[in-house]
């Protein structure tokens, strides 16, 4: 029924879409962790109960998300084996050990605190608990080391070997291989977005409730603190944006022409192309709003500066142009608004209205999501502006693909979208409900049996009066 | 790669054959309880089963990444093959523990479909459950390999005898479910759990037997390494062993132990792991690919190695931390 269909394409469009859910997850939970390890350990130094019950207010919601990277991560690591095989084989030995070690130091930290951080505080105390929350993010971040690293690999090759019979091997230094040309950029671009998520998230639930009228310390606490650190680290990601663009000219300067939307050379400086239509068959941007120059200065630091375009470059060795460009537009717009968002809360404290100016709360409200589509739009710009490559330069897609029939990646393919529409869908719909009430005073337990007594010992009884 | 005074795939094929085995056995008794949960009670029982695995799931299912991810990492050219060759069971495999997984949340969060999340975490376990138990039997019964890729058709994996490990492998896990039960829970789930034991070890038993009745006829000479002297010397012994188990694990029930018929269980599935042994050893695609062709490079396996050496002692020491936090019987309310 599917045979008509191209498989790779199937196998490509199937990898996009289980990777696109879970990247969703981890980018809220890396960030949330650190917001809980922050609050946990704020909670700890003050003695305050208002850090407490932010703390698991958003324990709640994170006990939701990290189900949800989870499930959907342990898919990842064997799409690689299921649909790109010969991938596996041929790269296998050089990325394979980077995810090993994603593994061994990451997720099994992760998995082995989780359990106290979400249930044990009442049976381990409050020091070991903050040390297993702590656990936690520390595990986060490292699994966004290992992958990025191994992601960035298949970006900017290098340290690697060729085998007789096409595998790539380990040269002799794993350092080359781990630390890839591109992939500090990577990473602290990547990291800084889902710190960025967080806080947007964080944000507009807090200006949520105060729209509403839910102006106790809790909620105000929320929104300050998530103000701050838009305000901070928004201008911060731009500049890493730059350097990270920089770095991919240097790199792949064939992603930055479909980025920039440069079908043609400029030997004395390029426009920059606001907006406008790709053209490929015409190989034009079509109704362009362009800046003379400006794109030259901004890649080159010389408004002069020779560009070369996509005319340079064999048909058979460009990534699809209009995808490319518009996540990447998708992306620099919403980093802009952050921005705005970051600088008006700024002002608004300035003038002592951050807790009363509707319109800034219906804008951070807005901006909630806004973090979730910078990052897959980061994502796609990166990944399909890799095309037709696996690994850049010398492993093309169509060759990575595993001998499989279209009808069964079709299938399998349709099976991964309704499951992950209804199950994430739901699990969305769950993570709004919990944001939609406001954190109280006294915030319950994970569990919300309200029968719940007082545990498993009499101590969190006589804990959690000492907490008030 | 033979110039070195170790033998890295030996040690790795040891490596990967232990996180399998730490996964059958850790998500095997949540699985299993999974696969129990519809003739436990609504209410108490269920919340108790429930809560005596909830801290710990998610750890136990990080055993699959790294066996998976090991595969993929020491042995690429066998991860090639064989996930192509089983697809629709990984992929059957991993959507039902995505169902299982969310549930865990999911049934708290939203009590009015309590039921349709219960239903989802049983139906997810058995679907993950009895995909393992296939892709072990596909694996067994041979895999076509033209040219280092799997080479067969999207069907080939579907056989009596993938039928009847996946059904064994349901009925085993249910096992350690029950048995872990037994130790966790207390009262009425208890006595449940006491009686579900019973049965699920008859069925574990006959399946152990209909299995190992089977393979040796399979092919590749299957039946020779088991049977011509004086391999059958060494390979009585696992055999032999399991039945002094199996008495064992029925006094332990009979005298109404609390924690020792979980442990049997376990010693059980580590007979049927030693017997799969020496059913493939040394290939890892039986009569195709051994360890050895399918290793990866010296430098990868050694870099690795220096990792598993320094973190799995990290890991299993934290590991066995979390489980002692969370000792002693599961409440209804303690923690979720």
């Amino acid at each position: 029924m599917f045979d008509h269909l191209d498989p790779v394409l199937l196998a490509r469009i199937q990898f996009a879409f289980t990777v696109s859910f879970h990247f969703i997850f981890p980018s809220f939970s890396i960030g949330l962790a650190s917001y809980l390890a922050v609050l946990e350990g704020l909670w700890l130094w003050t003695g305050k109960q208002l850090y407490f019950d932010l703390f698991k207010y958003w324990l709640k919601i994170f006990a939701v998300v990290f189900g949800m990277g989870v499930v959907s991560g342990i898919v990842m690591s064997y799409q690689f084996g299921t649909n790109w095989s010969v991938f596996s084989d041929k790269a296998g030995a050089v990325i394979g050990p980077l995810m090993a070690y994603e593994v061994l130091t990451a997720f099994f930290l992760e998995a082995g605190f989780l359990g106290v951080m979400l249930f044990g505080l009442n049976r381990v105390g409050k020091n070991l608990h903050f040390a297993a929350t702590v656990m936690v993010a520390v595990g986060t971040f490292i699994s966004a080391f290992w992958i990025l690293s191994a992601n960035s690999w298949m970006q900017t090759p290098t340290g690697h070997e060729i085998a007789a019979n096409g595998q790539f091997v380990p040269g002799p230094s794993w350092w080359a291989i781990v630390f890839n040309p591109s992939f500090p950029y990577r990473l602290t671009h990547t990291v800084i977005a889902a710190y960025l998520t967080t806080s947007l998230v964080v944000g507009g639930v807090g200006a949520w409730h105060l729209l509403r009228g839910h102006k106790d310390p809790r909620t105000r606490k929320m929104f300050s603190m998530a103000m701050w650190m838009a305000a901070i680290v928004a201008p911060i990601q731009i500049f890493v944006g730059d350097q990270h663009g920089l770095n991919t000219l240097e790199h792949q300067p064939v992603k930055v022409m479909a980025m920039e939307g440069h079908y043609d050379s400029h030997p004395n400086g390029a426009p920059l192309i606001l907006f406008g239509i790709p053209n490929s068959a015409e190989k034009r941007v079509d109704y362009k709003i362009e800046i003379p120059k400006l794109s030259s200065l901004i890649l080159k630091h010389d408004l002069n500066a020779p560009l070369a375009g996509l005319d340079t470059v064999a048909d058979d060795r460009k990534p699809p142009i209009g995808i490319v460009f518009w996540s990447f537009r998708i992306m620099v717009g919403l980093g802009m608004l952050m921005l705005l968002l970051g600088l008006w809360s700024l002002l608004a404290r300035w003038r002592g209205r951050l807790y009363d100016w509707p319109l800034l709360h219906r804008f951070a409200i807005a901006m909630g999501p806004a973090g979730f589509v910078a990052v897959i739009a980061g994502w796609v710009t990166t990944e399909v502006g890799r095309q037709p490559w696996t690994v850049y330069g010398l492993l093309r897609t169509v060759d990575s693909a595993s001998p499989l029939a279209a009808s069964a990646v079709a299938t399998s393919l349709i099976a991964f979208v309704i499951v992950y529409f209804i199950v994430f869908g739901l699990g969305v719909l769950y993570l709004l409900r919990l944001m939609a009430s406001p954190p109280a005073s006294g915030e319950s337990d994970l569990d919300h049996d309200p029968s719940r007594a007082a545990g498993l010992t009499p101590a969190p009884a006589v804990a959690s009066k000492s907490f008030r | 790669m033979s110039a070195s005074l170790i033998d890295l795939p030996m040690i790795w094929a040891a490596i990967i054959a232990f996180a399998v085995f730490a996964y059958v056995v850790m998500d095997g008794f949540d699985l299993g309880i999974g696969i129990l949960f519809p003739v436990f009670a609504v209410g108490e029982e269920r919340d108790q089963a429930m809560n005596s695995i909830a801290p710990v799931w998610d750890g136990n299912e990080t055993w699959l990444v790294l066996g998976g991810g090991g595969l993929f990492a020491a042995f690429p050219l066998a991860f090639a093959i064989i996930m192509p060759a089983v697809y629709p069971l990984v992929i059957a495999m991993l959507l039902g523990l995505v169902f299982r997984g969310v549930a865990f949340e999911f049934r708290f969060r939203d009590p009015s479909h309590r039921p349709y999340w219960d239903a989802a975490f049983t139906i997810g376990s058995v679907v993950a459950a009895f995909a393992q138990g296939m892709i072990l039997g596909a694996l067994l019964q041979g895999i076509a390999v033209e040219n280092r890729a799997y080479g067969g058709g999207w069907l080939d994996w579907l056989s009596p005898f993938s039928l009847l490990t996946g059904v064994s492998t349901v009925i085993g896990y249910a096992l350690l479910g029950a048995t872990w039960l037994i130790w966790k829970t207390e009262g009425r789930a208890q006595e449940h759990a006491r009686r579900l034991a019973w049965t699920s070890f008859i069925g574990t038993l006959i399946a152990i037997l209909a299995v190992s009745l089977a393979t040796p006829f399979l092919a590749f000479g299957y039946y020779q390494r088991w049977f011509t002297f004086p391999n059958v010397l060494l390979t009585a012994q696992v055999p032999l062993l399991t039945a002094i188990l199996a008495a064992m694990f029925w006094l332990a029930m009979r005298r109404q132990h609390e924690s020792w018929p979980f442990f049997l269980a376990l010693a059980l599935f580590l007979m049927c792991f030693a017997g799969l042994g020496v059913s493939m050893y040394p290939y890892v695609v039986p009569d195709k690919v051994t360890i050895w062709d399918a290793a990866a490079p010296h430098r990868s396996q050694s870099f690795m190695l220096v990792g598993i050496v320094i973190i799995l002692p990290l890991i299993l020491a934290y590991t066995s931390w979390a489980y002692w936090v969370f000792r002693g019987k599961a409440g209804t309310e303690g923690y979720h």
